[in-house]
């Protein structure tokens, strides 16, 4: 992506005010992206992003400059500009030399989607909308959303790394509006996996578009959901997100550090019920969290972070490990070049239990099950967090009953984890997620069994 | 920019469209942690995108430079994608429409004279002062200073060359604070302005303490339904949740639970609500929208009634109503409709008034996953809470882990009192305190 020679002049000059560290990130990104909605195939587009952020860190600073340009001279001053950042303590310049590619990932994709006709991506579309109206009249809209990327990345860095991946991601998703005497209701389904066209070979996206539209339509006879405690079972895959929220933000190092977790400290203390084993795990091939290296150029990893409930270790980028004197986990994350790497979740997931789900339900008298979680929020210094419920049920007397219109969930990290008290046998990957912070977006995969909270408070409207 | 843009729009073709928007974005931020700079960036970034509608297809392509060999390009990738889109009578690019421009005043070089020396040394005084203020602030997740400046040039092949230039800057913080019950409790703040002598460090500070130490001893609160206050900061998003919902684009694609109500009652009398992007004190005041139309002030509910929605060409075209300058866009992604500047007009007394008329009641200080707790198709209002719980018209005792729910239709029509104090939101919107009620509010006790 970029010559060798060019890598180590730039490093050079960020170098010479005297970094201890600096950082060459390249990244050339393309995506393209079509919408049918209302009935039409509109919204065609494509975009180029290519790039390079350059960082020096010199003691806790971290100095950051960015340029779309590439030349010698653009990189230069983008180096000059992150060195003068800063603010290097004026020793004489170290010379970097990065010799050879010390890693280098090539994609698995089979089909490459810049090699698939737009006609044919379009017909996806067209297809998600026939199915999801062929549900009946009680659809008003559908619109559905076909999308990928190509994104090459080249890491070097003055400890002499050079590492190259090269992350293609396939998306697809279906979101239908019905419309009843009780008002309008949305349903959606998405897949997005770390691949490339051949995820059509895999997936169905008429019966993605049919579960969509079933989930609108079922939820124009919800009820008002309740609101107050209850016991909460949350269905396969769906209680990735949960995870995300209650701990997952927690464990990254850079907000322990700063004592922003209720976390902090508490390594090797039981922090989860016994029944949970949480792992954060960037090698898994083909999810939507996956790479070959993360952002800072480390391999992706397999981390466990509570093992049968006793905290065992955070999330690491490399200057949060370089201060404890570790090696990064290789979640060193970031959204684009323009952005500085942080520490970020990849593909995290509980471990299967021994519970029959069916038996889950059952054994609960009164309470809400989750089929399928929206997003979420965390304030990780208190712990407490919400995220949304987009299909949900009643439990009574331990069946499924009615469905129940969509609301938050609020509880607080560490006692929900000591309050899991059953695990189903069962599992599933959840959707695929964007993953904010201080601004920054990135694409996380996440996977649970059927697992069940002994108490969180549902936000509904019925007394 | 507008000479690569009106290159660009040289090339139309026939009776094709092409709008060009060509941006540059300079940004600065600076986070410190412990007395310490913990990151700066400078950095400028670059945008060019190109709409072509040809026969009412319309297709894009954007990059993120302004390289030839990736501006080149694009023409005809956006020729190509709109070769595949099904003809729209709606589409087509914006032409002059003759509406006066509010003038407003320059950006002055505020951002750019300013050293990054200077911009460190605001984030290390809401550091340092936030830490001062209470023994019980344990530290600072982080003091961060940013500022933006973007220009942004629209040229379309249908007569409109439009260059428009903002800049505003925010200082925050998140503080940590140790509560009595060896739990943690946090606060944050922002301030926001056009120059780097609006930030006030002082007052971001201030906020962000006082904001925490107002959750000292929270605990939940037992279910049931309340008449809530809303502080004109949570007044602006829920205010924003309805802006949103007032979308030209929704509307025509019958996505909100507003379309087809102009003229009806849809909020309480108490509400007039409009977007002003002409006021110059809202930090999101624009002279021209994102198609390059004159801004104006859209009426949008007036003492209830429904007056209008936020439009672009485009969702104006499909209503067959005017359009309203309210296209909102980067050179990276497509015009939509969207509001910059709401603003609620004022009523009567201020937030102490409020809390004593309400006697029974809960006064909102944080809200909480309003993206995963809010349908905006539906209307279902579903947030995490923290309050203090108001009794007999006084503030008693703080809330926290609990749950606030309703629908933003009824939130609306159940409004029952708008302050006077209106105050000019960081955010950019102009909006008083409220109450509302009586809502939905889940605790911890078992049901």
């Amino acid at each position: 992506m970029l010559d060798h020679e060019l890598v180590n002049q730039t490093l050079s000059v960020a170098m010479s005010t005297g970094g201890e560290f600096a950082e060459v990130f390249v990244e050339d990104k393309r995506s393209s992206s079509a919408l049918l909605d209302d009935g039409r195939v509109e919204e065609l587009t494509s975009g180029r992003d290519r790039g390079a952020g350059i960082r020096v860190v010199v003691g806790g600073s971290t100095g950051f400059a960015h340029t779309a340009d590439l030349s010698e001279s653009g990189l230069a001053n983008a180096a000059s500009a992150a060195a003068a950042a800063a603010r290097g303590a004026g020793q004489p310049g170290t010379t970097v030399e990065v010799s050879a590619i010390t890693d280098s990932r090539g994609n698995n994709v089979l089909i490459a989607p810049e090699d698939v006709a737009k006609a044919t991506k379009v017909e996806l579309l067209t297809v998600a909308d026939a199915a999801a109206r062929a549900e009946g009249g009680a659809v008003s809209q559908v619109s559905a959303r076909y999308g990928d990327s190509r994104r090459r990345i080249l890491v070097a860095n003055s400890d002499g790394l050079l590492a190259e991946d090269d992350q293609v991601r396939t998306l697809f998703s279906v979101s239908c509006v019905a419309t009843g005497d009780t008002g309008m209701q949305t349903g959606r389904e998405s897949v997005g996996r770390t691949i490339g066209f051949e995820l059509f070979d895999q997936t169905d996206v008429g019966e993605m578009a049919q579960h969509a539209a079933r989930r609108a339509i079922t939820k124009l006879s919800a009820q008002p959901a309740p609101s107050g405690a209850m016991t909460v079972v949350v269905g396969p895959g769906g209680g990735g997100v949960l995870f995300h929220e209650a701990c997952g933000h927690g464990l990254e190092a850079d907000l322990v550090a700063k004592s922003a977790s209720v976390f902090a400290n508490r390594v090797g203390e039981q922090v989860a019920s016994p029944l949970v084993t949480l792992i954060d795990d960037g090698t898994m091939a083909g999810e939507w969290g996956h790479f070959g290296i993360d952002d800072e150029g480390q391999p992706a990893g397999q981390n466990v972070l509570i093992e049968d409930g006793v905290l065992t270790d955070y999330m690491w980028d490399r200057l949060r490990a370089r201060n404890e004197g570790r090696t990064s986990s290789g979640n060193g994350r970031r959204q684009s070049y323009q952005h500085l790497p942080m520490v970020r979740m990849t593909n995290t997931y509980i471990g299967k239990g021994t519970d029959d789900p069916a038996e889950i339900v059952a054994s609960t008298e009164s309470g809400v099950y989750v089929a399928q979680l929206g997003g979420g929020q965390v304030n990780t210094a208190t712990g407490d967090f919400v995220f949304g419920m987009t299909e949900a049920y009643l439990i009574e007397n331990g069946e499924i009953t009615s469905p129940i219109r969509e609301g938050n969930l609020i509880g607080n990290g560490p006692e929900v984890l000591m309050g899991i008290d059953a695990l189903g046998d069962d599992f599933a990957m959840g959707h695929p997620g964007m993953c904010g912070k201080d601004g920054q977006g990135v694409p996380v995969g996440d996977g649970t069994p059927t697992l069940r909270v002994k108490s969180l408070t549902v936000g509904g409207t019925a007394a | 920019m507008s000479d690569l843009a009106r290159a660009l729009v040289a090339r139309a073709e026939g009776d094709e469209q092409i709008e060009a928007c060509v941006e540059r974005v300079r940004r600065t931020e600076v986070r410190v942690h412990g007395g310490e700079v913990e990151s700066l960036t400078e950095a400028e970034s670059h945008g060019v995108g190109v709409r072509v509608v040809i026969d009412g297809r319309e297709g894009t392509s954007s990059c993120g430079s302004f390289d030839s060999e990736l501006v080149d390009g694009l023409l005809s990738d956006a020729r190509d994608n709109a070769g595949f889109a099904s003809p729209d009578d709606r589409a087509g690019i914006a032409g002059p429409d003759g509406h006066p421009v509010t003038k407003r005043a320059e950006p002055g070089p505020g951002f750019s004279a300013t050293s990054s020396a200077e911009k460190i040394d605001l984030a290390l005084a809401v550091e340092r002062r936030a830490l001062d203020l209470d023994p019980r602030v344990r530290g600072v997740r982080a003091a961060v200073y940013g500022d933006q400046q973007v220009e942004r040039a629209v040229v379309t092949s249908t007569g409109i060359e439009a260059e428009v230039s903002a800049a505003r800057g925010a200082l925050s913080t998140s503080v940590i604070i140790d509560d009595i019950d060896g739990g943690t409790r946090t606060g944050y703040a922002v301030d926001a302005g056009s120059d780097p002598s609006d930030l006030d460090p002082e007052k971001v500070a201030t906020l962000s303490v006082q904001r925490g130490l107002q959750l000292l001893g929270a605990t939940s609160i037992s279910s049931g339904r309340l008449p809530v206050i809303l502080p004109s900061r949570i007044a602006a998003s829920v205010i924003g949740l309805v802006g949103s919902m007032l979308s030209g684009e929704r509307v025509v694609k019958g996505r909100t639970p507003f379309a087809g109500r102009l003229g009806a009652a849809v909020a309480a009398s108490a509400l007039t609500l409009f977007d002003d992007p002409t006021d110059s004190r809202s930090i999101t005041a624009s002279e021209l929208d994102g198609e390059g139309l004159a801004c104006r002030v859209v009426p949008l509910i007036d003492s209830g009634t429904l007056e209008g929605y936020l439009h672009d060409t485009k969702s104006a075209r499909g209503l067959g109503e005017s359009g309203t300058g309210s296209a909102v866009r980067t050179a990276r992604s497509s015009p939509s409709p969207g509001f910059r500047s709401l603003h609620v007009a004022a009523g009567s007394g201020d937030l102490d008034s409020l809390i004593a008329d309400i006697g029974d009641g809960l006064l909102v200080l944080t809200l909480q996953g309003l993206h995963s707790g809010v349908n905006q198709v539906s209307g279902d209002f579903s947030a995490g809470v923290e309050g203090i719980r108001i009794r007999g018209g006084v503030l008693t005792e703080p809330v926290r882990e609990a749950t606030l729910a309703g629908s933003i239709p009824r939130m609306l029509l159940d409004i029952a009192r708008v302050g006077a104090d209106v105050e000019h939101l960081p955010g950019g919107s102009s909006v008083p305190s409220m109450t509302m009620g009586p809502m939905a509010i889940g605790g911890s006790d078992p049901r």
